[in-house]
């Protein structure tokens, strides 16, 4: 999903792309629904992890020599919205980041499901993902793999015989096993047969050629949750990131998967004192020492790491005071916060409930800034979602990088924009179906099935 | 292959496995890299070898850090001091990699060469390179810069200096917070280098930006260069610029950045010198010992005997002293831990008075602990109270203590108080010990876990090291002698154990007249088990005692054994028997 308009001019949507498209008739495989999507914060990069541990990296098909012709990047930003230079993706490799393992002290199996993707600080030409499943956190390198190709030779008599050993020792060998494990893989080109005697320099101009990108396992941070991971965040300070499951939240540095450091503990000593739980927690995107999480009760917290090393206590908490009014039996199931993200200004925040999603600024702890609803006309129906475990469906929001939209899903395939600033009942319902240009037609009454339902649950906006 | 002369061949493989698919050929091969350039000579290492490897930057990791490692001795392979800036290269492409480790052995490699360059090379060829990194597109590169000015500035002529300074100072500046970290993780190397008049100005202004980042991971980075720019500036200088700072991150809103000043305080302190230390600091570490986080006051803790010895006693009585107290009880056992780990070195500092009115109660209550990691600190350090307060009082409280952790349930708390027992019964003198620690010596060899009934065998023979074999004959020998008939086999072969460690230090004679019998003995138990352990034990007693028991005592019970119905016992009593024959024979 990218936004392809200013703030000022109205949002117009158009279908852009569509992967992974069915062949009529082919059944939708269970592995292949998508769990998680993140834009890389370029928004050059796109990677979709999926239920049988799989990451997909989709990479912007604009030759990297194009953009390099423009000398910023706000040139490159104002051709974006330039009809011709809409940036469409291209897939770029997948790896298989997770495997279904088995506890066997607590005799329960560990689903290679990947629940999130972060993106680390790429680093000339490498790509750092972090993938988590429900226990295990992975950092996997993403490498371009260049292959060189020598083009032209230039032979020049050598002195000594001991000379070929540099230079026909390589060619052999890869000529024998032309595999690409070695990342620094020589071609041969015909010129070989040309060369009629073996003592020759190597003084071979060498190209490099695109090749397929490798990812490699950097870092495992395993057994440090007992509960199922529902986040990972990066800190601003590029060297630790957070990771929280249920009831914890650990601190991680990126270069030491041995050991972490328990920043949150909210679990009673007793598992029959259980009230709230954990699920989804964020870095602040400037300031190091802030988190958010939010939790099951509906509240946010706010915690700055410097007072504490343990933030259990003294955190803010942003609570939507009025949402205690009438109750109802359902209350509490959907005042539960399924995701929280930071907008970029630093100040606000966004929050989706299964009902709302809510803006919040960080100075006001009473009242949201804004809410926005989604799906009102599920209200009457709420006793049947009960009934079918509908309720408890948890979905995702995010913000465009300026901020001034944030995107939400909903069922039957719809995704919904807000602008900033609309009232609740405001922004765009989008429909995202296989078919580019059907007619959109909206189905309020009818939950549509499907593995668009997930994939809505995990809407990302391109920063 | 055919035209390679005979001895280069392993020489060739080597060049070959460098371009291996395997990346343990390739790893074994740059390990091997001296070799390599030893066969090539000199000329073709630098026109050859080094350019290869400069290409091949695109490898593994471990490759990677292989090589940056084995070139920062490779100075004398491409002939010597003057051509060692054709190593530069490789290892400029590999201070700008993404893994840390390589790049840190790569500016370490630099480094090292750098240091050997001379001057003239350093202006062409060094400086240039930390200039190149420095305004390098990826972070990384510039990271690695940072750790380069030390060995570049002292060279340059007057204008580069100027350059460099000017550069470092927008390296503290970066937008990435891993280049402020390494900035100021190594301003103090090389603040080391620059001139004094440059230090007050170009210098102290970079500290204080770093001292003001909003990065907590930055500020703590600085507290570090505060000890290191101290001992550099004179001391009006240093208390005017570094005192201030000082005081202000110990009272910093991010418990990391106080926790490293609480950490650093005594080098800090140094710095100061001991008239604002009285003045300043004090009162800082005050605070940092009243501290509302844990983490901080486990740090100021542990520092409290090293910051009283630079104060003097009444100052440390009149404003240290209670926040000691206050500690003695801190809600976190681990902050008592810390504590209890140094407050015996409080003694001789404050004298005996201090110490008995003082510091005694608080040592006490530690003793006194609910947590046996405070119990266990105290008692590891009794030997400097012991000299200012004496034995008497401390044995009085000590007892009591000692025996509650000798029987405590967790068994490593009981493994680590038998540890101390030799040292406890030195200290504490032969009376003491035989009336009330010698029952929990011999209590120690029928405990229920195997690791502490060890224990207790080898306790004993270091207490018959420490007090002789005529004390041990009587206090130890008789005692365990009498364990040997205990009806659980287990506890049987724990004195065998304790008897093959006795036998030793009790001598041929006691051996003989009093352990052997006992062994022979249990070579007729009923339990496999201990049979073949008589076996070991014999083997191993055998050479204490005279040739004539050997002969007429132990080897007819290993022949017996021998005969055994059970294989291992067979097994061990011939292995006896064959040792006892090559003794014989030699």
């Amino acid at each position: 999903m990218t936004f392809s308009a200013d703030s000022l001019t109205p949002l117009e949507w158009k279908f852009s792309q569509v992967f992974g498209e069915r062949a009529p008739g082919e059944d939708v495989q269970e592995g292949d629904v998508i769990t998680t999507i993140g834009f890389e914060k370029s928004g050059d990069y796109l990677a979709v992890g999926d239920r049988s541990g799989r990451v997909v990296i989709f990479e912007r098909s604009e030759s990297k020599d194009d953009s390099l012709l423009y000398d910023s990047r706000k040139d490159l930003e104002q051709l974006d919205f330039a009809p011709a230079r809409h940036p469409t993706f291209q897939y770029k490799t997948e790896f298989q980041s997770h495997e279904p393992e088995f506890d066997y002290l607590k005799s329960v199996e560990i689903e290679e499901r990947i629940n999130k993707l972060k993106w680390c600080a790429t680093h000339s030409g490498l790509l750092f993902i972090l993938s988590a499943n429900d226990k295990t956190i992975k950092q996997w390198k993403v490498k371009d793999h260049k292959v060189k190709k020598v083009k032209e030779m230039s032979p020049i008599p050598v002195l000594c015989p001991e000379n070929v050993l540099l230079a026909e020792g390589s060619f052999t060998n890869e000529e024998e096993s032309p595999s690409i494990a070695h990342s620094c893989h020589l071609e041969w080109t015909e010129k070989l047969a040309q060369n009629h005697s073996p003592y020759q320099d190597t003084h071979a101009r060498i190209g490099d050629i695109e090749g397929a990108s490798r990812a490699r396992c950097r870092k495992v941070y395993t057994h440090a949750h007992d509960f199922s991971i529902n986040s990972i965040s990066n800190n601003s300070d590029g060297e630790t990131f957070i990771s929280a499951d249920d009831l914890r939240i650990n601190l991680w540095n990126l270069d030491v998967s041995e050991q972490c450091f328990n920043i949150i503990d909210m679990k009673p000593s007793s598992m029959e004192d259980l009230t709230e739980v954990i699920t989804s927690a964020e870095f602040h995107p400037a300031h190091c020492n802030l988190l958010a999480y939010s939790s099951s009760r509906g509240l946010i917290r706010l915690a700055d790491m410097r007072q504490a090393a343990l933030c259990d206590h003294g955190a803010r908490i942003l609570q939507h005071g009025e949402s205690r009014g009438p109750k109802s039996f359902f209350t509490e199931i959907i005042t539960s916060i399924s995701d929280i993200k930071f907008l970029n200004d630093g100040r606000h925040l966004i929050s989706r409930d299964y009902m709302t999603l809510k803006l919040w600024d960080m100075n006001m702890d009473s009242s949201p800034v804004a809410i926005f609803k989604i799906h009102e006309y599920l209200r009457p129906k709420l006793p049947e979602l009960y009934n079918n475990d509908c309720i408890f469906d948890k979905f995702e929001c995010c913000t465009s990088g300026d901020g001034l939209h944030f995107a939400t899903g909903s069922y039957s395939n719809l995704l919904r924009v807000f602008p900033d600033g609309v009232g609740s009942e405001g922004g765009v319902i989008i429909g995202a179906g296989t078919t580019p240009n059907r007619p959109f037609i909206v189905f309020l009454s009818s939950r549509a099935g499907g593995p668009f339902t997930k994939l809505l649950q995990g809407i990302e906006d391109h920063p | 292959m055919s035209a390679v002369d005979e001895p280069l061949y392993p020489i060739a493989l080597l060049i070959d496995e460098l371009k291996n698919d395997d990346i343990q050929l390739r790893l074994n091969s740059i390990r091997r890299l001296s070799t390599i350039a030893r066969a090539l000579g000199e000329e073709r290492t630098r026109k050859e070898l080094i350019p290869f490897l400069s290409e091949n930057n695109d490898d593994d990791d471990e490759v990677l850090l292989a090589m940056a490692e084995e070139l920062g001795v490779f100075v004398s392979y491409v002939g010597g001091v003057e051509h060692a800036h054709v190593l530069l290269p490789p290892l400029e492409t590999l201070c700008t990699v993404e893994e840390t480790c390589v790049r840190d052995r790569a500016v370490e490699s630099l480094c090292r060469i750098g240091s050997q360059m001379r001057e003239n090379d350093l202006v062409d060829c060094f400086i240039p390179l930390v200039k190149r990194l420095a305004a390098g597109e990826w972070f990384t590169a510039r990271v690695s810069a940072c750790g380069l000015f030390h060995i570049a500035y002292s060279s340059a002529p007057e204008m580069l200096k100027t350059e460099l300074r000017s550069i470092y100072s927008q390296l503290c500046q970066d937008d990435m917070p891993m280049v402020r970290r390494s900035a100021a993780s190594n301003l103090g190397k090389f603040a080391a280098t620059v001139e004094s008049s440059h230090l007050k100005t170009d210098i102290m202004s970079i500290f204080e930006d770093l001292t003001r980042d909003d990065q907590d991971s930055v500020r703590l980075l600085a507290v570090e260069s505060c000890a290191a720019l101290g001992k550099l500036l004179e001391p009006q200088d240093c208390v005017a610029h570094i005192l201030p700072v000082i005081v202000n991150f110990s009272q910093d809103k991010s418990w990391r950045v106080r926790y490293m000043v609480a950490n650093q305080l005594y080098e800090l302190c140094e710095a100061v010198g001991p008239e604002p230390t009285r003045m300043e600091l004090v009162p800082a570490y005050v605070r940092l010992l009243r501290d509302n986080e844990a983490e901080v006051r486990i740090a100021a803790a542990g520092k409290v005997t090293k910051f009283c010895r630079i104060v003097n006693p009444d100052l440390a009585i009149q404003n240290i002293l209670p926040c000691v107290k206050e500690l003695s009880s801190d809600s976190s056992q681990h902050v008592r831990s810390a504590l209890a780990s140094v407050i015996m070195g409080m003694a001789p500092v404050l004298g005996k008075d201090a110490t008995i009115d003082q510091l005694l109660p608080i040592f006490l209550s530690l003793l006194k602990d609910e947590f046996p990691d405070v119990r266990l600190n105290i008692i590891s350090k009794l030997d400097q109270v012991n000299q200012v307060i004496g034995i008497d009082l401390l044995s009085q409280s000590l007892l009591p203590a000692i025996v509650e952790l000798a029987e405590d349930r967790h068994w490593r708390v009981r493994l680590a108080i038998i540890e101390y027992i030799p040292l406890l019964a030195s200290q504490l003198g032969v009376g003491f010990f035989d009336d009330k620690l010698g029952a929990l010596c011999m209590q120690w060899l029928q405990d229920k876990v195997h690791a502490i009934r060890e224990a207790g065998a080898t306790n004993l023979k270091r207490l018959a090291e420490e007090f002789g074999p005529v004390w041990a004959m009587q206090h130890i020998i008789p005692q365990v002698l009498e364990m040997i008939n205990n009806s659980h086999y287990l506890y049987r072969m724990t004195i065998l154990r304790a008897i093959s460690l006795l036998a030793p230090v009790m001598g041929p004679e006691i051996t003989s007249s009093k352990l052997l019998p006992a062994v022979i003995t249990a070579s007729k138990d009923r339990v496999p088990n201990i049979k073949f352990n008589v076996a070991k034990v014999l083997q191993s007693i055998f050479p204490i005692v005279d040739q004539s028991v050997v002969e007429k005592t132990i080897r007819p019970c290993f022949v017996e054994l021998s005969e055994d119905p059970d294989v291992d016992v067979r097994y061990f009593s011939s292995q006896g028997l064959q040792a006892i024959d090559n003794v014989m024979m030699s």
